[in-house]
């Protein structure tokens, strides 16, 4: 069977504060980006798999914590 | 009484542990993380470190080495576990304690002795027996990612069920963590984790021996058990 490649976004819950993103947000206006907001960093893993339909286990116990993080798993 | 404790790839306070657990008269002695089996050992810590890395979220692969899937059973047998800074990362990645440890608010590493108060609650163990009794506790921490998160819902739960086992002393969150929670236990009691470094704490030479008191009321459960 042929891997199927695979690319997963991982990405801070709505309403956890996220430093990361707010910090990036703050540092635009310096650099004369104005106008931009709602920034959130998160983490994207590719891979591919034997398996693709065993992706979603593999995102609920390793690649993401469903309590803080949201995940999308995008086929490529 | 022997103490074990866990030694990942990565850890870095396993020896101020064993050194911590032997202080309380105890013996004690390191748990490789390939180890399958936890004979004879009767309380369990796993230390502060960057256990494989920290890659991908702190704690997150530590959780699925043998030696935690010992820890696992030997949790829900009952048996005394203390999870310290990364040990706590990864017991909230097993699942064998409620939340899970964020980014510091201030994206900052914080490296700061700082106190903690002990939090009583309707389940007292592993501070069963000493209720009337509310220290407060000199203890440096030294951590990055230590932003104790849970749903409103779940906290208000620990809270009402004493699961909150220390806080930040007012004005000293390191970190932003949410009501100022610096440790929690699981349900039963028997698993308790913190951010601070008590296993720093134990000589005068570094300032405060405070950090014995945890591994005291650890080694406390553990007799019981």
């Amino acid at each position: 069977m042929a891997a199927v490649r695979a690319r997963v976004l991982i990405r801070p819950k709505e309403g956890i504060l996220d430093p990361q993103g707010k910090a990036v947000e703050r540092a635009l206006p310096a650099l004369g980006f104005e106008g931009i907001g709602q920034v959130h960093v998160g983490r994207m893993v590719e891979l591919e798999a034997e398996d693709p339909a065993r992706l979603e286990e593999l995102c609920e116990k390793l690649l993401a914590n469903p309590l803080i993080e949201d995940y999308e798993i995008e086929r490529l | 009484m022997r103490w074990g404790v866990l030694q990942f790839p990565g850890s870095c306070d396993e020896r101020d542990a064993l050194n911590a657990c032997e202080a309380t008269g105890a013996e004690a002695r390191l748990v490789w993380h390939e180890e399958r089996a936890l004979e004879g050992i009767d309380a369990v810590v796993v230390p502060g470190g960057f256990s494989y890395g920290d890659y991908l979220r702190a704690g997150a692969i530590a959780r699925f080495s043998p030696a935690m899937e010992a820890v696992s059973e030997f949790a829900a047998a009952g048996g005394p576990v203390l999870g310290i800074c990364n040990g706590f990362q990864v017991l909230c990645e097993a699942g064998l304690l409620p939340g899970a440890l964020l980014l510091n608010a201030s994206l900052r590493f914080a490296c700061r002795q700082l106190h903690l108060l002990e939090v009583d609650g309707p389940k007292m163990s592993p501070y069963r027996g000493e209720s009337s009794r509310r220290r407060t506790l000199s203890i440096p921490a030294k951590h990055g990612e230590g932003r104790y998160w849970a749903p409103d819902e779940v906290l208000d739960g620990l809270e009402a069920s004493g699961q909150v086992a220390y806080r930040y002393a007012p004005g000293e969150n390191p970190n932003g963590s949410a009501r100022d929670i610096a440790g929690v236990r699981s349900e039963a009691g028997n698993v308790l984790g913190l951010m601070p470094h008590p296993e720093h704490a134990v000589d005068p030479l570094t300032g405060s021996t405070d950090g014995l008191k945890v591994f005291e009321a650890v080694a406390a459960a553990g007799a019981r058990a």
